[in-house]
């Protein structure tokens, strides 16, 4: 877990060198948008993000600023790029942890089902449902869903968000599609891993023992054999969590949701290279966050694991 | 007292292990519809002059948004041109973005993480850390952010998505390396006076070549629906040349009036993805000794 650390420097020093990338440098970029600049404008904008210093006292600055949550301001529209994040993050939660919903709604019980009829009619559908959830993009899936359910049908709006405290129902119907295009894919891998792990957990001598004292099936299979099914699913859900969160940056653009991810796509349309710095910083340390629960998790789901 | 050995008709030879896994992966249902997906799409993408008479980027508004026909099977999009040949012509740019890309990954990525398991101490340790900084970034994000600094374009998507891929790759090299570095054969290689190098090419990266292969086929389909996704977003390769994504992003905003400039991209990019899917599960079941029938 303390390995976390290092890890979360690591990706603000990648950030650092992130905006490095630009050819020649950001200045010259923004210069070449315009036509009609002073040299003495291209100086001031070489100051403000600090070109004209050293590269290790420019590291030292920028640490500095992050440090006192300074991620600095828009170039277009001068607005701090610090809160505008907190006012869009719990947006990208809000669509994270929906997809995740979906995803564990929809891929446990699956599993579960393949699991229990091994080799009939139901293992064969839900691996064809884990074949196309696993190749479908997210993005033609939404395409799909608006087409289906907002365009023909007319049950649910095709774009828009409304916060759940302007009316939660409304928020409600804004949220299922998006969640529904940014889950089912990890829907799919969750119904594989628990399929898998289930089939491994039931040929286990503490199932035998359980069914031997006369427990039901179902309480055999809910009670003692998905609960040790499910460490591996917590791993899956890890190591898809950053999917699910670099997801939300096509999905949010897809459906004109007001998070993160739309915020750093409309930062690279206007080459807005703090904001796109600003969103990709935080939503890796995010994404860092995420495992470090996913860690502490273990130790809950089984007791074995302990950290020292 | 005689030995009676047994006539050849009643005795099968034992075959190589090479010829094992073949017979395995031929057997495995998923090479065989995996297999033939591919097959189908590769030939229909270099065949594409020949499939469709239709020249993918000649605009004609007079034929716009038309649904399915015989002169245009995919109906035409936004402007007048034909989805199916667009179609066609896309399937090369995935599929030469998917494969440079992963080869670029397993190139570098693969290199790097076999040495790293090779050499062990701070070699190791460097490209530990480093994997533990580029697999803190969601893919996807990284390979956006990547080239929201270094622009669109097809070898900027390229070197975006190896970059990404070449993480997990040297990961897998170098626990196939950890996995057999220390099996008899090598030490016995090295008392014999053999070197690093000789070490590494003959004896140990042909049986650590394995998960390496499987990771491969399975970065394969990541590659191809990054691509997409890049290219639905404007930051792949730029108009008017077909990428399936960028076709999606333009049918998209004309699904109000016809659904067909959005359905044959998505289906062609899901069957790919399926293909390398299907593929690469087959190769890892092959490869897997706990796997008793691979079919």
């Amino acid at each position: 877990m303390l390995l976390a650390l290092p890890t979360a420097l690591g990706v603000l020093i990648a950030v650092f060198f992130l905006i490095r990338l630009v050819p020649g440098d950001v200045v010259t970029q923004l210069v070449g948008l315009e036509a009609t600049i002073s040299p003495q404008r291209v100086a001031e904008l070489r100051a403000l993000f600090g070109l004209d210093r050293p590269l290790p006292v420019q590291l030292g600055e920028y640490l500095g600023h992050i440090a006192r949550g300074n991620l600095g301001r828009s170039l277009r529209t001068g607005v701090a790029i610090g809160p505008e994040l907190l006012r869009r993050f719990p947006v990208t939660i809000e669509l994270a942890g929906c997809g995740l919903l979906v995803a564990l709604g929809i891929g446990v019980p699956v599993g579960v089902t393949a699991a229990l009829h091994r080799g009939q009619a139901g293992d064969y559908l839900a691996n064809i449902f884990v074949l196309l959830g696993l190749s479908i993009p997210s993005f033609w899936l939404a395409v799909l869903l608006i087409l289906a359910f907002s365009l023909r049908l007319g049950w649910l709006p095709p774009t828009g968000y409304l916060a759940p405290q302007e009316g939660l129902s409304e928020n409600v119907r804004h949220i299922v599609l998006p969640a529904l295009a940014l889950g089912l894919a990890l829907a799919a891998a969750i119904a594989r891993i628990v399929r898998s792990s289930l089939l491994e957990v039931l040929g286990r001598p503490f199932t035998r023992t359980a069914r031997a004292k006369g427990l039901g099936e179902r309480r055999v299979v809910i009670g003692h054999a998905l609960r040790n099914a499910l460490i591996p699913v917590v791993t899956v859900v890890g190591l898809q969590f950053g999917t699910l969160l670099g997801g939300t940056v096509i999905i949010e653009q897809i459906f004109s949701l007001p998070g993160i991810g739309r915020y750093a796509l409309e930062g690279i349309n206007l080459r807005d290279y703090p904001v796109v710095q600003g969103t990709v910083l935080a939503i890796a340390l995010a994404f860092v966050l995420v495992n470090v629960c996913v860690d502490v998790a273990y130790g809950f789901l089984d007791p074995r694991i302990r950290y020292e | 007292m005689a030995f009676s050995i047994p006539a050849s008709g009643t005795s099968r030879p034992v075959p190589t292990p090479r010829r094992w896994l073949g017979r395995r992966l031929l057997r495995h249902p998923g090479t065989r519809v995996g297999g033939t997906l591919l097959a189908v799409i590769v030939v229909a993408a270099i065949a594409a002059p020949i499939l469709s008479a239709s020249d993918p980027i000649h605009i004609a508004p007079a034929l716009r948004l038309r649904g399915p026909s015989v002169a245009h099977p995919l109906g035409t999009d936004m402007y007048g041109r034909d989805t199916l040949a667009r179609v066609l012509y896309g399937g090369r740019l995935s599929l030469a973005v998917g494969v440079l890309s992963v080869g670029l990954a397993l190139t570098g990525g693969g290199t790097l993480g076999a040495l790293a398991g090779f050499w062990g101490r701070w070699p190791d340790a460097l490209m530990m850390r480093t994997s533990d900084v580029v697999l803190a970034f969601p893919a996807i994000l990284l390979a956006i952010a990547l080239l929201a600094f270094l622009g669109g374009g097809f070898w900027n998507v390229v070197l975006a998505i190896a970059i990404v891929y070449s993480a997990p790759m040297a990961r897998v090299a170098r626990g196939a390396v950890l996995m057999v570095r220390h099996e008899e054969y090598v030490e016995a290689a090295r008392a014999v006076g053999a070197g690093d190098a000789l070490i590494l090419w003959r004896h140990i990266l042909p049986n650590a070549a394995a998960p390496v292969i499987v990771e491969s086929t399975l970065r394969l389909a990541f590659a191809i629906l990054a691509e997409a996704a890049l290219s639905f977003l404007g930051l792949g390769t730029q108009p008017p040349a077909p990428s399936w994504g960028q076709m999606i992003a333009e049918g998209r905003t004309v699904m109000t009036f016809s659904a067909w400039p959005a359905i044959g991209p998505g289906m062609a990019i899901t069957a790919t993805v399926l293909g390398f899917n299907l593929v690469g599960d087959a190769i890892r079941d092959a490869l897997d000794p706990h796997q008793g029938t691979a079919g």
